[in-house]
């Protein structure tokens, strides 16, 4: 009760505004992968199937998209909303990414056969770096944290949205080509001491009808 | 006719309000009972006896809920128009006028008041955006639900204090 006065939340800075993330504060990799791994196995030991935890571990993000969202939105002072779906979707791979993993995510897509379906590209996805998935989990996919986030955030801004992450088997040389990264050494991102990844993360978001259609409406 | 001195300020979620805050300006610079200046109208001329006074103010706190909440369509109406946060005043009934500001996740702030300037509001709103922020980061507040914290509702009164009066 005493400290309420001096040390409330409210008094507090929000950290850094607009601009460079030098003076950020960072929370450690080992931290945060000890801590996830916590968490992934909180969920495992109370989920019955794959889907089920999967699904704790999106809901488990969907609150923090919904707080980053607000963060992020702020922090650069220009009291602006998105509210168009390209303008979200960039939002969402660049500031976002950049607020939570401090780079941008590495490709946005849109799909080709459904006009309501975009993906998010990842090749260095750090909620599934130090995770081996055994063979009787089959598909999953420990994205499914940042996958979360992500729905959270585009839900928050008004454009509902199931996302869903996959782990994807990289093309014989597709990342060698970007230039970044041969042998695990992109960007400075990648974790030393592992052996380069095989998989890349692919965030699948599917836009409910009625947003699309909003969206259309605004176009003209 | 003088604006009323008092303000409503009204924090809207999806479904429900989270916060309200009825805020008299007039306290600071006196402390005098303002003969009916209060709500649109002035009736009763001249000091009415006290229960007629109180009538006469839970009337006007009703019809400033009214006004304040009638522009909810106005707003949903407007929120896609522009980028901005800031939505100026959506809706105008006789003195009394409706200024609104949606964050990024779209939640709405309003305020009713007499014709306060638009940067004025622009900064109070500001402010608050900063406190609501600062209170959402806040791991045992849940997003969408009612404000309870009376450390932000004592900054939201000095703000509106400081900015409006």
């Amino acid at each position: 009760m005493s400290r309420s006065s001096s040390n409330n939340i409210l008094d507090r800075p929000l950290g850094r505004v607009g601009g460079r993330s030098t003076d950020t504060t960072f929370v450690s990799l080992s931290a945060f992968a000890y801590i996830y791994s916590e968490l992934v196995q909180y969920h495992q030991s109370r989920a019955a199937s794959v889907s089920e935890l999967e699904r704790r571990l999106e809901s488990a993000g969907y609150g923090v998209g919904l707080k980053v969202l607000e963060m992020t939105a702020y922090r650069t002072k220009e009291m602006k909303r998105e509210i168009r779906l390209m303008s979200i979707l960039h939002f969402v791979s660049s500031s976002v990414w950049k607020s939570l993993f401090g780079r941008s995510a590495d490709s946005l897509e849109r799909s080709i056969d459904h006009a309501d379906e975009y993906m998010i590209i990842d090749y260095e996805p750090i909620a599934s770096t130090f995770v081996s998935v055994p063979t009787d989990l089959g598909q999953l996919s420990a994205d499914a944290y940042v996958s979360g986030i992500i729905a959270g955030v585009l839900d928050g801004a008004g454009f509902a949205a199931r996302v869903t992450a996959h782990n994807v088997k990289l093309e014989e040389g597709e990342r060698q080509g970007g230039g970044s990264g041969s042998g695990g050494g992109a960007g400075g991102n990648a974790v030393p001491g592992i052996p380069p990844r095989k998989n890349k993360a692919v965030f699948l978001v599917k836009f409910s009808p009625e947003v699309l259609s909003r969206d259309a409406a605004l176009e003209r | 006719m003088s604006s009323s001195p008092v303000l409503l300020f009204v924090i809207v979620g999806k479904n429900e309000p989270l916060y309200e805050a009825e805020i008299d300006t007039s306290s600071s610079s006196s402390m005098a009972p303002s003969n009916s200046s209060g709500g649109a109208g002035g009736g009763g001329g001249g000091a009415g006896s006290p229960s007629q006074q109180q009538q006469q103010n839970e009337l006007s706190t009703r019809q400033n809920y009214f006004v304040l909440h009638s522009a909810l369509d106005l707003v949903e109406k407007s929120v896609y128009s522009t980028s901005n946060m800031y939505l100026r005043v959506v809706d105008k009934v006789n003195q009394q006028q409706v200024s609104t500001f949606v964050t990024a996740a779209n939640v709405k702030f309003m305020l009713l008041h007499g014709g306060k300037g638009e940067e004025v509001i622009k900064n109070f709103f500001g402010e608050v955006y900063g406190y609501y922020v600062k209170l959402s980061m806040n791991p045992f507040y849940k997003y969408d639900t009612p404000i309870m914290s009376k450390a932000f509702d004592a900054r939201v009164r000095a703000a509106a204090r400081a900015y409006l009066s």
